[in-house]
C-alpha cells in the first residue's frame, strides 16, 4: 500500500506532522512525501528514521524533494 | 543527491550552538551589553530606534549582527544551493505575530537566545522566562496538534527572496554612509544612543563577522530555539535541543572564564525581577514564535534563505518594536512599561483568535 503526502509550501513543523500521522496510520507500507525546501527534507527523513522507517529514495525535482519512506 | 549536510547532525547543531554560545560571550567582553552578547529581539528593537522608529534614547543603534545574519544566511543559501524564494502564508498574520512577539520579549527584556545567555551570566529571573517560553510554545503545540496551520506558501520570483537580504544591504550602507561620531546622538540620518545598552558595542567589524559566521552555520545546522522546545513537546524529539543545551552551557563556561559570572536575582544588568510578568511576557513571546514557526533567529535565517514569510515576521518584529517604545509597553530595570501588562493580554487574546480560527484539517 502506498500513500502520498504533499507538504510542499508548508512549513514547519507541518511537512513532520503530516508524515507522522501518516506513518501512525499505515503502520507498514510506502509513504511518498513531497517538500519544498531542503530543512523539510532532512526533519521528514529523520522522523521516518527514529519511527524504524527507512528513507529508499531522495529525489531532487527542482523545485524541492521526493521523499520514498519504507517499512 | 546533495553531500550530506554535517551541520544538521546531531553533532553538528551541538557544535553550532556551543559555538554560538562562545561568540556570544566573547562580543559582549568586546563591548556588547551585558547578557546581550547576542539578542535578536533587543538589536532589531536597537536598529528601529537607528532608523528613528522609536526615540526611545538608551536603545538605538543599526545593530551589524543582524545583517550579518541576514547575508550570512543567505551566502550558505546560495553556496549550498537552498535559496529558494517563496512567500504567500497568511503574511498580515506573521506580520501581526512579529509585533507581538517582540512586545512580549521586551515585557521579558530579551529573546529566547537572551534569556539562555541571561541564565548562563547567573541571571536567575531568566528561568521565569525561559519557563513562560516553554509555556507559551506548550499551548502553541495545542493548535498545532488541533489542526493550526498559516497555510501554504508559494514559490515566486527570485527578487522577492532578494528583498530582506537587499534591506539589509541598505542597512549596512546606512552605517558606512553615517558613522558614528563621538558624542553625538545623531550622524546623517541615523540615531545613536550616548548612553544605556545602545552605546554598548563590540567594533563594527567584530560584529559584523560574528554575524555572518553565525548566520552561515545557523542556516546550514536549521538552529532554532523555539523548534527544540516545540519538537521536545510535540515529538519527544531532541535534535534540535542539543543546540539549545550546548549554547546554555558553552556560555556558561566562556562566562566562568571570562569573569562574567554573577549569579543572583537582584541587580542584574538589563532585567526586572517581576516574575509573573517576565513569565507573561515570554509566555506571549513563545506562543508567537510557534504560531509562526521560528524563534526570531530562526526568522532572520529563513529570511535570508528567501522566505518572504519569514522576512514580513522580521518586519513586524522591528514595527512591534517601535510600538513598544512609543506607547510605553517595554519594560527597563526599573520594572515594566505603564501599559505593558495590558500589552500582554492583548497579545495573548489576539494569538489566541489567530489559533482558533487558522485551521485547516490537511492530511
Amino acid at each position: 500500500m502506498s500513500a502520498v503526502v504533499d507538504a510542499r509550501g508548508l512549513s514547519c513543523p507541518q511537512p513532520v506532522m503530516m508524515t507522522l500521522n501518516r506513518i501512525e496510520a499505515l503502520g507498514k507500507g510506502v509513504i511518498e512525501v513531497l517538500v519544498d525546501t531542503d530543512t523539510s527534507m532532512e526533519n521528514v527523513a529523520r522522523l521516518a528514521k527514529n519511527k524504524g522507517w527507512s528513507v529508499k529514495e531522495i529525489q531532487d525535482e527542482g523545485t524541492g524533494y521526493k521523499l520514498v519512506l519504507e517499512k | 543527491m546533495k553531500l550530506k549536510n554535517v551541520f544538521a547532525s546531531r553533532w553538528g547543531i551541538i557544535a553550532v550552538g556551543a559555538l554560538i554560545g562562545v561568540l556570544a560571550t566573547l562580543l559582549q567582553k568586546f563591548g556588547n551589553p551585558p547578557n546581550m552578547g547576542i539578542c535578536v529581539a533587543c538589536f532589531e528593537r536597537d536598529i528601529a530606534g537607528a532608523l528613528g522608529l522609536h526615540r526611545a534614547e538608551v536603545v538605538q543603534y543599526l545593530r551589524p549582527e543582524i545583517i550579518g545574519f541576514v547575508l550570512g544566511s543567505f551566502l550558505s543559501a546560495l553556496l549550498f544551493r537552498e535559496f529558494r524564494p517563496r512567500a504567500g502564508s497568511a503574511p498580515i498574520a506573521r506580520f501581526v505575530l512579529g509585533v507581538f512577539a517582540m512586545i512580549g520579549a521586551l515585557v521579558f527584556l530579551g529573546c529566547p537566545w537572551r534569556a539562555i545567555l541571561r541564565l548562563a551570566g547567573g541571571d536567575w529571573n531568566a528561568i521565569l522566562g525561559l519557563a513562560g517560553l516553554a509555556a507559551g510554545i506548550w499551548i502553541g503545540t495545542l493548535f498545532l496538534k488541533g489542526g493550526y496551520n498559516l497555510g501554504r506558501s508559494q514559490s515566486t520570483y527570485p527578487s522577492v527572496g532578494l528583498m530582506m537580504p537587499i534591506i539589509m544591504l541598505g542597512f549596512l550602507a546606512f552605517i558606512f554612509l553615517n558613522p558614528h561620531i563621538p558624542g553625538e546622538p545623531k550622524s546623517g540620518i541615523l540615531f545613536y544612543s550616548l548612553k544605556g545598552p545602545g552605546s554598548m558595542s563590540a567594533p563594527l567589524w567584530i560584529s559584523l563577522a560574528a554575524g555572518l559566521v553565525i548566520g552561515i552555520l545557523a542556516q546550514q545546522s536549521r538552529f532554532c530555539t523555539m523548534g527544540a522546545i516545540r519538537d521536545l513537546i510535540l515529538f519527544r524529539q531532541t535534535h534540535l535541543f542539543g543546540g539549545i543545551a550546548a549554547l546554555l552551557v558553552f556560555a556558561f563556561l566562556s562566562n566562568f572564564f571570562l569573569g562574567q559570572f554573577h549569579p543572583g536575582f537582584q541587580n542584574q544588568p538589563i532585567a526586572h525581577n517581576l516574575h509573573v510578568w517576565n513569565f507573561a511576557g515570554m509566555t506571549l513571546a513563545g506562543l508567537a514564535f510557534a504560531l509562526a514557526g521560528g524563534c526570531p533567529g530562526r526568522q532572520l535565517f529563513l529570511s535570508g534563505e528567501g522566505d518572504g514569510d519569514a522576512a514580513v515576521f522580521v518586519v513586524g518584529m522591528i514595527v512591534g518594536a517601535a510600538i513598544s517604545h512609543n506607547f510605553g509597553l517595554a519594560s527597563s530595570p526599573a520594572g515594566i512599561g505603564p501599559h505593558g501588562a495590558a500589552a500582554v493580554i492583548v497579545g495573548l487574546i489576539v494569538c489566541l483568535f489567530i489559533g482558533f480560527t487558522m485551521r485547516h484539517k490537511s492530511a
